[in-house]
C-alpha cells in the first residue's frame, strides 16, 4: 500500500512553474520542491517533467541537480526519474561501483521487482547505457557471484503457483547435500534452483527444507569462504521469500548503523513509496516498537529528512 | 506409362521428403490386383517375405511413410502458428526429442532478442514451466550453462559498438582456443560462455572481425568440434552460413527422420527473415540453387509449399 498524499487535480503546469520559481534566485526553496515532488505519483511526476522541459527547455532533474546537493539531491534525483530509469541506474551505479559491485542492489532489483517491471528497467538499461545489464553485470563479476547475478538478472521465471511437491522435496534434499559438504562447496545446483524455479516452487523448496533439516536455509548459508557468494545468496532467498520483510530489516540496520546508512534508506523508501511502504512501516513497528517516522526523524537531518518523512506520509 | 518406369514413379513418390500425391493417385489409382502384387514383390525395399508366404510392409517404413505424408501438415501447421509458439514448441522438443540440443542455440541465437522473450513467455503458457528451469534441470553435461545463457539471454539490439572491447575479448578468445587445443574444455571457460552469451550481435561480429585480422583464421573455423560453441557463434555472427550448412546436411541421402525436420524448420522459420540471404549463401557454397535442391529431393504438396515459402522476398 502507498503512503504517499497527493491532491486530487494537480497540474503539471502550474507545478512545473511553482518548481521553476523554486529554483530561482538566491537559494533553493527546498520546501515548495518537497511538499510538490513529495506529494505526487510517478504519472504524475512524469508529466510535471514533460510540462517543464517543453516550458523551460531543460531536464528538470539536471536543474534539480544542480541546485541540490548531499542525501537530499540523491533521494530527489532518484525519485523524479521515471520508475525504470531510477532502477536502471541504480543497477548501472550498483555493477559499476568500485571495488566490488553492489550485490544487494542488483539482488533486490532482480528478485523483488515484477516480470513486466523487470523487462522495463532492461530495456531502458539498454536505451540509456548501450549496453545490456547482463553484459555489464557479466562483465564485472566473476565465478559463482557471476552465475547468481546474471541468473537471477535473466531470469523469466514461470508464474504459476502450482507445486511439484516431490521435485520440491528432492531440490531441498540437494540443497542440504552441498550445504553440507562444505569442503566441496560446489553451488552449481543452488544456484541452478534459485535462479530457474518459479517462485512458488522455491518456497515450497524451501520450506521443505525447514521441515526436513530444522532450521532455515539462510541460517546453515554462513559459514564458508565464498563469503560474498553467501551473502549474495542468502539476500536473494530473503528477497524472494518476504521482500517486506527485508526491506524492513534493511531499513532498521540502515538506521542503527553509527552513522546511518543514507543510501539504503534512500533506496528503500523511495522505492516502496508508491508500493508496500505501508507494509514494511507496520513491520517496522512491531519489530521497533517504534514508528519509522520516528525512526527516521531521529536519526536524518534537514531537508533530506522532511523529504523522507513527507513520503512517509507524515502531514505538515 | 511403362510398368517399369511407373514403379520406379512409385518408388521416388515414396522417397524423399514427402509424397508426390499426384504420382499415387495417377499411378495406383488404376492399378489391378496383379499391379500391386507385382509392386509387392518387386520392391523389396518396402515389402519382406512373411513366413506365411505374402507379402508383408515392412513396419519400418510404413513409420517412415507415415512422416513423409505428414510432412506437409507439419510445415502447414508450423508455419500457421504464432511465431512464440512455434519456438517454444521448438525448444521443447529440442530438450525432448532426440534430443537435439543444437536446436536450442539455434533458436536462441538466431531471433531477436523480443521474439525470444515471446518465445519464453509462450513456453511458460504452453508448459507450465520456465524454460530456463527445464533447460537447467534436463542437461546435465559441461554444455549446461552456455545453454540456460543462452536461452535467457536479452541482448542489446542497437548498434553501438566499443571496438577496444571487441578487440580485446577477439584477443581474449584467441589464446583461450590455443590454450585449450584439443581438450575441449572451452565449455567451461566461464569468460568465453560470458562473451557469446551476453554480447550483442553487432559486437560479436565486431569480434568475428577482429579475430580474423589478429590470428588470419575466422573463429568459428578456429571452433570446430567445439561442442556447441561453434554453432554458437555461427548463428550469431553468420546465420545464414549456418542455415545454408544445416541445410545442406539435411538434404542428403539416408538421413534421419530427425535431421530432415531441419528443412522444414528452417525453411518455415526464416522465410520472411532472410531466406534471400540463405539462398544466395547456399548457391554460392554448394553451387547449386536451394530451389533447385529441394526440386530434386522433395515431391508432391510438401515439395511446392516449401518452394513456395523459399520464394518469398525474391
Amino acid at each position: 500500500m502507498a503512503t504517499l498524499i497527493f491532491p486530487e487535480h494537480p497540474s503539471p503546469v502550474a507545478d512545473a512553474e511553482a518548481l521553476r520559481k523554486a529554483c530561482q534566485g538566491w537559494g533553493t526553496d527546498e520546501k515548495t520542491i518537497i511538499s510538490i515532488l513529495g506529494r505526487r505519483n510517478a504519472i504524475q511526476r512524469k508529466l510535471i517533467r514533460q510540462a517543464y522541459e517543453d516550458m523551460y527547455q531543460e531536464d528538470l532533474i539536471k536543474r534539480l541537480e544542480s541546485e541540490l546537493s548531499g542525501d537530499f539531491e540523491k533521494a530527489l534525483y532518484q525519485w523524479t526519474l521515471d520508475l525504470e530509469e531510477r532502477d536502471a541506474v541504480l543497477l548501472n551505479v550498483a555493477i559499476k561501483q568500485v571495488p566490488l559491485p553492489d550485490y544487494r542492489v542488483i539482488v533486490e532489483i532482480s528478485c523483488i521487482r515484477s516480470h513486466e517491471e523487470l523487462l522495463a528497467i532492461k530495456r531502458a538499461y539498454q536505451i540509456r547505457y548501450k549496453h545490456s545489464v547482463e553484459e555489464d553485470l557479466a562483465q564485472h563479476t566473476t565465478g559463482d557471484i557471476r552465475q547468481l547475478l546474471v541468473g537471477l538478472v535473466s531470469v523469466y521465471r514461470y508464474k504459476g503457483d502450482e507445486i511439484n511437491v516431490r521435485l520440491a522435496s528432492s531440490e531441498a534434499e540437494i540443497l542440504h547435500r552441498v550445504i553440507s559438504e562444505k569442503a566441496i562447496f560446489n553451488h552449481e545446483e543452488t544456484i541452478r534452483i534459485i535462479t530457474t524455479r518459479s517462485k512458488a516452487q522455491v518456497l515450497a523448496t524451501l520450506n521443505h527444507y525447514k521441515d526436513d533439516y530444522g532450521t532455515s536455509i539462510t541460517k546453515h548459508l554462513k559459514d564458508g569462504s565464498s563469503h560474498e557468494f553467501l551473502f549474495a545468496l542468502r539476500t536473494a532467498i530473503r528477497c524472494i521469500c518476504d521482500h517486506h520483510k527485508y526491506y524492513e530489516k534493511v531499513v532498521r540496520r540502515a538506521l542503527n548503523k553509527p552513522g546511518t546508512d543514507e543510501d539504503s534508506l534512500t533506496r528503500v523508501i523511495i522505492t516502496s513509496a508508491e508500493k508496500g511502504l505501508k507494509d514494511i512501516k507496520e513491520l517496522f513497528q512491531k519489530r521497533n516498537s517504534m514508528s519509522l517516522e520516528h525512526a527516521v526523524a531521529k536519526d536524518t537531518w534537514g531537508d533530506y529528512k522532511a523529504f523522507l518523512l513527507t513520503l512517509l506520509g507524515k502531514e505538515d | 506409362m511403362a510398368a517399369s518406369d511407373e514403379l520406379g514413379a512409385l518408388t521416388r513418390a515414396f522417397s524423399g521428403f514427402g509424397v508426390d500425391e499426384k504420382a499415387l493417385i495417377s499411378i495406383l489409382g488404376k492399378w489391378h490386383q496383379e499391379q500391386r502384387q507385382t509392386f509387392r514383390k518387386g520392391t523389396r525395399d518396402f515389402f519382406t517375405e512373411d513366413e506365411r508366404q505374402f507379402e508383408r510392409w515392412d513396419d519400418r517404413h510404413v513409420i517412415q511413410l507415415q512422416h513423409e505424408f505428414l510432412r506437409f501438415k507439419h510445415a502447414i501447421v508450423l508455419w500457421t502458428m504464432h511465431p512464440w509458439e512455434r519456438d517454444a514448441r521448438l525448444l521443447k522438443e529440442a530438450l525432448h526429442k532426440g534430443p537435439q540440443h543444437k536446436v536450442l542455440v539455434e533458436v536462441a541465437c538466431t531471433r531477436l532478442s523480443d521474439e525470444l522473450l515471446g518465445a519464453r513467455k509462450a513456453y511458460h503458457s504452453l508448459f507450465d514451466h520456465s524454460i530456463e528451469e527445464d533447460v537447467a534441470f534436463g542437461i546435465h553435461g559441461p554444455e549446461r550453462k552456455l545453454l540456460v545463457a543462452l536461452v535467457s539471454s536479452y541482448r542489446y539490439e542497437g548498434t553501438k559498438v566499443n571496438e577496444e572491447i571487441a578487440k580485446s575479448e577477439a584477443k581474449f578468445l584467441s589464446s583461450a582456443i590455443k590454450g585449450a587445443a584439443g581438450n575441449k574444455n572451452l565449455l567451461e571457460n566461464e569468460e568465453v560462455v560470458r562473451i557469446v552469451a551476453t554480447r550483442s550481435k553487432p559486437h560479436l561480429t565486431s569480434v568475428y572481425n577482429h579475430y580474423k585480422e589478429i590470428t588470419g583464421h575466422y573463429l568459428d573455423e578456429d571452433l570446430d568440434g567445439e561442442l556447441y560453441l561453434q554453432e554458437t557463434v555461427q548463428c550469431l555472427c553468420k546465420p545464414q552460413k549456418y542455415f545454408s550448412k544445416v541445410l545442406d546436411a539435411s538434404m542428403g541421402p539416408d538421413v534421419d527422420e530427425l535431421k530432415k525436420e531441419a528443412v522444414t524448420r528452417i525453411i518455415v522459420t526464416r522465410a520472411d527473415v532472410d531466406m534471400k540471404l540463405i539462398k544466395e549463401e547456399y548457391n554460392h557454397k554448394y553451387g547449386v540453387s536451394l530451389p533447385n535442391k529441394i526440386e530434386d529431393v522433395a515431391n508432391g504438396n510438401y515439395r511446392d509449399f516449401l518452394l513456395t515459402l523459399v520464394a518469398r522476398g525474391d
